[in-house]
């Protein structure tokens, strides 16, 4: 009945779209290895998308390979006009190339998972700038407007349009390859391609300024591509360490703020609010990343720690010894100045908070994180356990003025108050 | 394609390695030049005298300005180049990690511009 209904009236453009950002990533990254070419690719793609608009009345049964074989021929298009106004000869290579291509018509999934991985590879490439890399990502991949792009990261679309042009120029010009890297290199790349996911999802997790604590859209597109990434390259522990580790922490969010928008933390979180289900998800993951042989990645370590937290029914079963233990070879893994905090801010638990003083002021003798406006507040919170009401005050105002986002503001404002 | 390999390094730290470290780098971009020119990937390259013994020169109102040193007074100076062909910029990135300096230097990677 629906289908007899939707060929009456033909697709609804919702549909198509919903459709589009899909399939978008995945028949732009076969489209760059037909064509030769990121911007061309692109644009042909634009144009398959609106040939479907004008043309679908019902989901051809391979719109993959429909959208891929019209963009193909919209690129030979566009070279046979470009060889009739300019010379020939680089044209002709181009035009032999994509007609002499024997293109399958219906792509088999090995050859679009390839060139998925190119895709994300291409993107996630070090000889571009962080901010560049999860820009192209966001777009290309996750098929993301670039008007969407810019919101996410609080420039204007302008500056964003920019960016990506260059971007596309600088992978033209230098001639960053269309590959995916040879196994010597293959861990190095990943790792740029997790710091990548991982700077996506902290970015809608807890975004570094601006008004909302939350910006989940980012962090549900990581959890995509992070899930897209496993399925390409499976059995990788960091893959799955990653995935587990932002499904436990995203599993937190209904949790983590208060219907008016201010902050609430872990130990007073209504667990009931979690969510079941990408808990169990993510419990599976860690286990399945902790069984691969070898040196645990600092992912999964940092999912173990989210896995106790997960497990705990209530904030006082939390299994705080191991917590600490966790933190320790963490500081061995990666070691860095937050994840410090992190132990130190556990050790309070286990020990008290006068010994964990002693690790943060040890901190800030060497002149580690000053900027970050968790060092003071947690510093404040120990002071506080520990009776020494004038220095956490003090501690709490210098966490104030520091802090970026409203609610962090609103809940060191809070902690003054009780202190009063 | 062609790229440019500039290599970059301190002077002053490079001035104070002895004789047996210097000779020790000579024969280390010895190696790394023939293998090179082996593979095919050399067109060109060599080492430069100090940034001391640099002038510039720029024209300003039609009238040429010289002056001592290097355009840009920075930590690190230009102390050679490579023009290598490669591939892409991945085998155009890995050559100039091969370059004895890039262990203590930078070595940057710039693609010639191609007129079509």
């Amino acid at each position: 009945m629906m289908v007899a209904l939707r060929r009456e009236r033909g697709m609804r453009r919702e549909e198509i779209e919903q459709l589009f950002r899909s399939e978008g990533g995945r028949v732009l990254a076969t489209l760059i290895r037909l064509v030769g070419d990121f911007e061309l690719a692109e644009e042909v793609l634009q144009e398959a998308f609106a040939a479907a608009l004008e043309q679908w009345t019902t989901v051809p049964d391979n719109p993959r390979a429909w959208l891929v074989n019209v963009g193909r021929h919209k690129a030979i298009d566009r070279i046979r006009r470009q060889m009739r106004l300019r010379a020939k000869r680089p044209y002709l290579e181009a035009e032999a190339a994509l007609v002499g291509d024997a293109l399958p018509l219906e792509p088999d999934d090995d050859s679009l998972s390839d060139d998925m991985l190119r895709l994300i590879f291409i993107c996630c490439h070090p000889a571009l700038n962080m901010e560049t890399r999860v820009a192209l990502t966001l777009r290309a991949v996750c098929g993301l407007t670039t008007e969407a792009v810019a919101r996410a990261f609080l420039v204007s679309e302008d500056a964003m349009a920019q960016r990506l042009v260059r971007a596309k120029a600088k992978i033209r010009g230098a001639r960053i390859p269309y590959e995916t890297p040879d196994s010597d290199r293959l861990d190095e790349r990943l790792d740029g391609v997790l710091a990548v996911i991982y700077l996506v999802f902290s970015e809608g997790y807890a975004g570094t300024s601006g008004q909302s604590l939350t910006r989940e859209d980012l962090s549900r597109e990581a959890i995509r591509l992070a899930r897209l990434l496993d399925e390409l390259l499976p059995g990788r522990a960091e893959i799955a360490g990653l995935l587990a580790l932002m499904l436990l922490h995203d599993a937190r969010r209904p949790a983590r703020a208060s219907a008016d928008g201010d902050i609430v933390l872990l130990e007073n979180q209504d667990r009931n609010l979690w969510d079941q289900a990408q808990i169990a998800e993510g419990l599976g993951l860690v286990e399945r990343a902790l069984r691969v042989p070898g040196r645990p990645n600092s992912y999964t370590v940092q999912a173990a720690v989210a896995a106790l937290h997960a497990q705990a029914r209530q904030h006082e079963d939390t299994d705080w010894p191991q917590i600490v233990g966790l933190y320790e070879v963490l500081m061995r893994l990666a070691p860095s100045p937050v994840v410090e905090l992190n132990h130190a801010a556990a050790v309070a638990m286990v020990d008290g908070p006068a010994r964990a003083l002693d690790l943060i002021d040890a901190l800030i003798g060497r002149g580690e994180l000053g900027g970050y406006h968790l060092l003071p507040a947690v510093r404040a919170n120990l002071l506080n356990q520990l009776g020494r009401r004038g220095e956490a005050k003090a501690a709490y105002g210098e966490a104030l003025g520091l802090a970026k986002l409203e609610p962090e503001r609103r809940l060191i404002l809070r902690r003054l108050a009780e202190l009063d | 394609m062609q790229y440019l390999l500039l290599i970059y390094a301190n002077e002053a730290e490079a001035a104070k390695m002895g004789d047996a470290g210097r000779k020790e780098m000579m024969s280390e971009y010895q190696t790394f030049t023939q293998s090179i020119i082996k593979s095919g990937n050399f067109k060109g390259g060599d080492a430069l005298q100090a940034s001391t013994n640099a002038t510039t020169v720029r024209v300003r109102n039609g009238k040429p300005m010289t002056t001592d040193g290097p355009f840009a007074e920075t930590r690190e100076q230009l102390g050679g180049y490579y023009m290598i062909e490669a591939k892409d910029l991945d085998e155009a990135t890995a050559i100039a990690a091969r370059v004895p300096s890039a262990k203590f230097g930078s070595i940057e990677v710039r693609p010639v511009m191609v007129y079509s």
